[in-house]
C-alpha cells in the first residue's frame, strides 16, 4: 500500500487520535506566504536519446554506428546545425533557445547519467528514478515528496505540485502533494451557486481519514487559496511565449504559482514521445520536433520567471537513454546513461559534467549503451542538499554519494 | 487502502455483520448461492477470525459493483430473483445473454464494424501538399478544415470507438464481458494515435481482444501479436534480420535490422511481468524470432503477413529452450507457446486479474490458486474468474468497496446509477469526461496502459473533476444523455426533503454511505437553495434532487466500488 500520507501512515488505530487533532491552520493562513527556493521536475517519459540531445561529437565512435540519425559536427556559423557548447560536446539544433542560458551560464549538462540498476524497461526504470531507490520496488513514496518534506512544514497546500491528470509516483508520500491538470479550472464549477462547493466540501471534511477524504481536504484548502491569489490571471511576463504543447502549458503554471507567492517548494512536469525506436531523424523528424517543443518551454519559463529564476531549478530527467547504434530502423532501442539538463539559480552553468566513458566499442554497457557514470542520485542529492538546503541521507537511502559534481557555486 | 478506514470502524462492521449472521438478517438462501463457501468453512472461518465474509444484500451489491460499471436502479432487486450465482454464470457466458437493444444503439457508428481495408479507403491521408501549403501558411487552418473535413480523417475511427466504449459500458446486459474487454485491451495496450494504428485500432478491439475476452488467454497473445495496430504499434512489422535490405518500394535498398520493442514488451507486460526471469539476451532472441512479423500493404490494406526474407533463421534460444534453425514463421509460435505456458506468466495474469476484481494488494494465497486455474486450464479466463468469485477473498471485508473506480468506471457508473441512458453522440460527450477526470479512452500513450491502483487515480484535480462532472450530469448538462432522477426518488413525499434523501440514498449507493456523508446531506437539506420552490412546480417546498443526487455522485462513497 502507499503510504501518502501521516494519517494513512500511521495506520490503523492511530487514526482516531488523528481524527480529533486540529488541522493545520490554512482558514487562518490565507494570506500568501512567499516562495522560497523551488525545485522544478521535468521527465522525459520514454527514455529520451541523450546522445542527440547533448551530442559527443568529439568522440569518434559517434558518427560511425549512427549512419541515418548522426548529427552533423557544428559548424561556425552554420544554423541547423548541431550548437557546440565546450569543443566536444553539442546541442541538438532544435534546442537553440536554451543557447542563451548556456551561454549566461544558468544552463549545465550531466552527461553519461543514470541509474545503477540495469533494466530496460520503461516502467521500471521510470520507478526507480521517481522513488530514488533503484533497484528496490518497496518503496512506497517518491524522492521529490521526501525533499519537499524534509523543509520546515509550512501552511499551504501548494507545496509539492504536479500539472497533469495523475499525481505522480514521485510525489507520492507524506508531504502531501496536490495535482492539477488547470489552474483555471480547479474549483467546483456552479456558476452563482455555492453550496455545490460547501456540500462536497462537508462530504469530504467528515468521516473516515483514508486516501480520498484526504485528499479531498487538501484539494479544498488548494481551491479556496488559488481563488484568492488569482494565480492563473497571471500572464507572462518578459515577453515569454510558451509553446502550445503540454509542457508549454505546465510550465506556464507552474511560474504562475511561484509568481502567486503560494509557497510552492517542489513543482513537476513531464513530457510523453521520447521513445524512439522507428524513424528518429536528425537534425529535422519526430525527435528534432520534440526537443523544439522542450527547448522553447524551459527557454520560455526561464524568461517568464526573469529575475525570480535565482530562486528556481529546473532538473530534468528521463529514465534511461538509447542504444549507441542506430537500430534497423533508423531508431534506438533502450540503452542506459542519458543526458540531464540543470538550470537556474545558483548553477555553475555553462559547463558539461560528465566522466565521459567513451563510445569505443569496449567501453560500452553491454556491448551497446552509454555506461552510467554519474548515478542520477549524486545528481539529484546535490540539487536537493545546495539548492533545497535538504539533507541527502533520508531522501535517497542507502546511497553515499561519491564527490559532489559541484554543480552549485 | 482497506486498512486506512481505520481498526475501529472495521471491528465496528464485523461485530454488526456477525450479529447479522447469527440473527439471520440474510435474505438470500443459502441453497441460491453456489458462490457462498459451505457453511462449515464459514463456520471455521468465525472462530478462527473475526466474521469478514460479506452476506445478503451487501454482497449483491458488491459483485454488481464489481463485476458491472456500477448496478443500476433496480439491479439488486432483479439479482436477488435470479439468485447470485445464476447471475455470475450468465455473465461467464456472455453469449447466452440477449444484448440487441446495445447493438441497435451502434447502428449509426459504422466504423466499429469496418475492415481495415475499408477504412483505409474512406478515410484517406491528407494530400502532403495540403499539409505543406498549411505549414507554410499558405492555406489557413479554416480552409484545411474545409478541404479535409474532421469527419474524413481517420480520428473519427477512434472517436467512433469511444463512444462505442461508452454506450456499451452503460447499457449493455454483458457487463463482465465489458469489463473484460477494457481490461484486455489494457493490457494488451496500444495507442489510437500513433502513425497508422488510427486506422487499425477498432479492427484491433473487433478481432483480437473481444473474441477472446472469456476465453484462452494464449488466443489472447497470439491474436495481438498478429494483429496489423499491435505490430505497428510496437514496431514489429519494421523488424529484420540484421543484414536485411529493402528489396523494393520507396525505401528500396535501405537496411533494416533488428528492433526489439515488441519482444521487451511482450515479455515484460503480456506475459512473464517484469520479475519473470528474462535477460536481455532472450529479448534479443525472442525479436530474433518475431523478424518477418509484420504487415501487408500498411497502408492499403494492411493484414499480417510472414515475410521469410525478413526472417533470422537462425537458432534462437528463449527462456532456456531450443528453437531449432529454420522454423520461419512457427518461430514466434514457439515463442508465445513457451511464453504462454510459463508459471511466471500464469502468476503474473493472476495477480493483475485479483487487483482487478479484488483489491489493489492482491492476497498472496488468491494469486496461486487463480494461477493454478491458468495452468490446468490452458489459461481459461472464465476459469480464473470463477476462482476469484468463489473466493473467500472476494467476497471478504476488507474486500468490500475497496477498489477506487478508475475515470471510466467512475462516469459510467454514475450515468447508470441515475438510470441514465445515452446515444453514440452522448457517448463521445462523456468520453470527454473520462478524458477530463484523467482518462482519456484508447489514449494511454506507454505499452503499460492504464494503472489499476486508487492512488493513481485520486488526487487533488481529479477530484474536482469527478465532482464537476456529478454536478453537470444531474444537472442535465450532458445533450443526448438522458438521466431519469424521477424514479430514484418515487414514493417519497417532496416536500418532506428527508424522505426524499433517504429514497435516493437506497436508489444510487444501495444505502451503503457512511452516517458522515448522510448527516452532511441532511445538514445540505436546510439550505435555501437545496429545499426551495421550483419554477414548474408552485407547490411547497420542492427539494432539489438533481443537487442532492449530485453531492452523492461526487461523495466519497460513489468513487468507491
Amino acid at each position: 500500500m502507499i503510504t501518502r500520507r501521516t494519517f494513512v501512515k500511521a495506520g490503523g488505530c492511530a487514526l482516531v487520535a488523528y481524527a480529533g487533532a486540529p488541522r493545520f491552520l490554512l482558514r487562518t493562513a490565507h494570506a500568501a506566504e512567499p516562495s522560497g527556493k523551488v525545485l522544478v521536475a521535468v521527465f522525459q517519459r520514454g527514455a529520451v536519446d541523450g546522445l542527440s540531445m547533448v551530442m559527443p561529437h568529439g568522440d569518434p565512435g559517434y558518427a560511425g554506428v549512427r549512419p541515418s540519425i548522426a548529427l552533423q559536427p557544428p559548424r561556425r556559423g552554420e544554423s541547423e546545425r548541431a550548437i557546440d557548447l565546450d569543443g566536444f560536446f553539442a546541442l541538438h539544433p532544435a534546442l537553440a533557445p536554451l543557447v542563451p542560458l548556456w551561454s549566461n551560464r544558468a544552463l549545465a549538462v550531466v552527461h553519461a547519467c543514470g541509474s545503477p540498476d540495469t533494466t530496460r524497461s520503461h516502467f521500471d526504470a521510470q520507478d526507480y528514478m521517481e522513488s530514488g531507490t533503484p533497484g528496490v520496488k518497496s518503496t512506497t513514496d517518491g524522492w521529490l515528496s521526501r525533499a519537499a518534506g524534509a523543509r520546515p512544514a509550512k501552511s499551504t497546500p501548494f507545496r509539492a505540485v504536479a500539472i497533469g491528470p495523475v499525481l505522480p509516483r514521485t510525489l507520492h508520500g507524506d508531504v502531501g502533494a496536490i495535482s492539477i491538470q488547470s489552474l483555471d479550472r480547479f474549483d467546483v464549477r456552479a456558476g452563482t451557486d455555492t453550496t455545490a462547493r460547501a456540500g462536497f466540501e462537508s462530504l469530504y471534511e467528515q468521516g473516515v481519514h483514508d486516501l480520498l477524504h484526504g485528499t479531498g481536504r487538501e484539494t479544498f484548502d488548494a481551491v479556496r487559496m488559488l481563488r484568492s491569489t488569482r494565480a492563473s490571471r497571471i500572464a507572462p511576463a518578459n515577453g515569454a511565449e510558451y509553446p502550445r504543447v503540454p509542457l508549454g502549458d505546465a510550465l506556464k503554471q507552474i511560474a504562475q504559482l511561484i509568481k502567486a507567492n503560494v509557497g510552492l517548494e517542489v513543482a513537476f512536469a513531464d513530457m510523453q514521445g521520447w521513445d524512439t525506436h522507428v524513424g528518429q531523424g536528425a537534425e529535422r523528424g519526430q525527435l528534432a520536433l520534440r526537443f523544439r517543443d522542450f527547448g522553447a518551454a524551459l527557454a520560455a519559463f526561464a524568461q517568464d520567471l526573469g529575475d525570480k529564476m535565482s530562486d528556481v531549478v529546473v532538473l530534468t530527467m528521463s529514465e534511461f537513454g538509447r542504444t549507441v547504434a542506430e537500430n534497423g530502423n533508423r531508431g534506438t532501442d533502450h540503452g542506459h546513461a542519458t543526458a540531464m539538463l540543470v538550470l537556474g539559480g545558483g548553477v555553475r552553468g555553462g559547463r558539461v559534467y560528465s566522466q565521459w566513458p567513451g563510445l569505443d566499442h569496449h567501453r560500452l554497457f553491454e556491448g551497446r549503451d552509454l555506461a552510467v557514470t554519474t548515478d542520477f542520485r549524486t545528481l539529484f542529492s546535490e540539487v536537493a542538499t545546495r539548492h533545497l538546503g535538504v539533507p541527502a541521507a533520508p531522501i535517497f537511502p542507502g546511497f553515499r554519494s561519491p564527490a559532489p559534481l559541484g554543480l552549485f557555486a | 487502502m482497506s486498512r486506512a478506514r481505520g481498526c475501529v470502524a472495521g471491528v465496528l462492521t464485523s461485530a454488526a455483520l456477525m450479529l447479522g449472521a447469527l440473527g439471520g438478517c440474510t435474505t438470500v438462501k443459502a441453497g441460491d448461492d453456489r458462490v457462498a463457501p459451505v457453511p462449515s468453512a464459514a463456520a471455521q472461518r468465525v472462530t478462527a477470525a473475526p466474521a469478514t465474509t460479506i452476506t445478503g444484500d451487501r454482497r449483491i451489491i458488491h459483485v454488481l459493483s464489481r463485476l458491472t460499471y456500477g448496478a443500476r436502479p433496480g439491479d439488486v432487486e432483479r439479482v436477488r430473483a435470479m439468485g447470485l450465482s445464476a447471475w455470475i454464470d450468465r455473465q461467464l457466458r456472455p453469449g447466452t445473454i440477449d444484448d440487441d437493444a446495445t447493438e441497435q444503439a451502434l447502428t449509426e457508428l459504422t466504423t466499429l464494424r469496418m475492415p481495415i481495408a475499408e477504412a483505409l479507403r474512406e478515410f484517406p491521408r491528407p494530400d502532403p501538399k495540403l499539409r505543406a501549403q498549411l505549414a507554410s501558411g499558405e492555406m489557413s487552418r479554416q480552409e484545411m478544415l474545409e478541404r479535409y473535413p474532421m469527419e474524413k480523417r481517420p480520428a473519427r475511427i477512434a472517436g467512433e470507438l469511444q463512444a462505442a466504449k461508452v454506450v456499451r459500458a452503460v447499457t449493455s446486459e454483458r457487463q463482465l464481458e465489458e469489463l473484460m474487454v477494457d481490461f484486455w485491451f489494457n493490457h494488451f495496450n496500444v495507442f489510437a494515435n500513433k502513425g497508422d494504428v488510427r486506422w487499425y485500432v477498432a479492427a484491433y478491439e473487433r478481432e483480437a481482444i473481444r473474441p477472446y475476452a472469456m476465453a484462452k488467454f494464449p488466443d489472447l497473445v497470439r491474436a495481438t501479436a498478429h494483429h496489423p495496430a499491435m505490430l505497428f504499434y510496437l514496431d514489429n512489422w519494421l523488424s529484420a534480420r540484421p543484414d536485411f535490405r529493402v528489396p523494393a518500394g520507396p525505401n528500396r535498398g535501405r537496411k533494416a535490422g533488428l528492433n526489439e520493442n515488441y519482444a521487451r514488451e511482450l515479455m515484460e507486460l503480456h506475459t512473464l511481468g517484469v520479475d519473470g526471469g528474462y535477460t536481455q539476451k532472450d529479448v534479443t532472441e525472442v525479436a530474433r524470432a518475431f523478424t518477418g512479423w509484420t504487415i501487408d500493404r500498411p497502408q492499403t490494406d494492411g493484414h499480417f503477413v510472414f515475410r521469410p526474407a525478413m526472417h533470422d533463421t537462425g537458432e534462437k534460444v528463449v527462456l532456456g529452450q531450443r528453437i531449432p534453425a529454420g522454423g520461419g514463421r512457427d518461430d514466434g509460435e514457439r515463442v508465445i507457446d513457451i511464453l504462454t505456458r510459463s508459471p511466471a506468466t500464469a502468476r503474473f495474469i493472476a495477480t493483475k486479474l485479483v487487483r482487478r476484481f479484488v483489491s489493489d494488494t492482491p492476497p498472496p494465497a488468491l494469486v496461486t490458486r487463480v494461477a493454478a486455474a491458468y495452468t490446468s486450464t490452458d489459461g481459461d479466463i472464465a476459469a480464473m474468474l470463477r476462482t476469484i468469485f468463489e473466493s473467500p477473498e472476494f467476497s471478504s471485508e476488507d474486500a468490500y468497496r475497496a477498489k477506487i473506480k478508475k475515470p471510466f468506471e467512475f462516469v459510467a457508473s454514475a450515468v447508470r446509477a441515475l438510470g441514465g441512458r445515452t446515444d453514440a453522440q452522448g457517448g463521445m460527450a462523456l468520453a470527454r469526461a473520462s478524458a477530463e477526470i484523467g482518462e482519456p479512452l484508447y489514449q494511454a500513450q506507454p505499452p503499460t496502459g492504464y494503472a489499476d491502483r486508487g492512488e493513481v487515480w485520486v488526487n487533488a484535480g481529479a477530484l474536482l473533476a469527478r465532482m464537476n462532472f456529478a454536478l453537470g450530469l444531474a444537472s442535465g448538462r450532458y445533450p443526448h444523455v438522458s438521466i431519469e432522477l424521477a424514479p430514484l426518488v418515487a414514493g417519497a413525499d417532496p416536500a418532506v426533503p428527508s424522505a426524499v434523501l433517504d429514497r435516493l440514498l437506497a436508489s444510487i449507493v444501495a444505502d451503503q454511505t457512511g452516517p458522515a456523508t448522510r448527516a452532511v446531506l441532511t445538514t445540505q437539506l436546510s439550505e435555501p437553495q437545496i429545499t426551495r420552490l421550483s419554477p414548474d412546480d408552485r407547490g411547497p417546498a420542492n427539494t432539489d434532487v438533481a443537487k442532492l443526487a449530485a453531492l452523492v455522485i461526487g461523495s466519497p462513497e460513489f468513487q468507491r466500488r
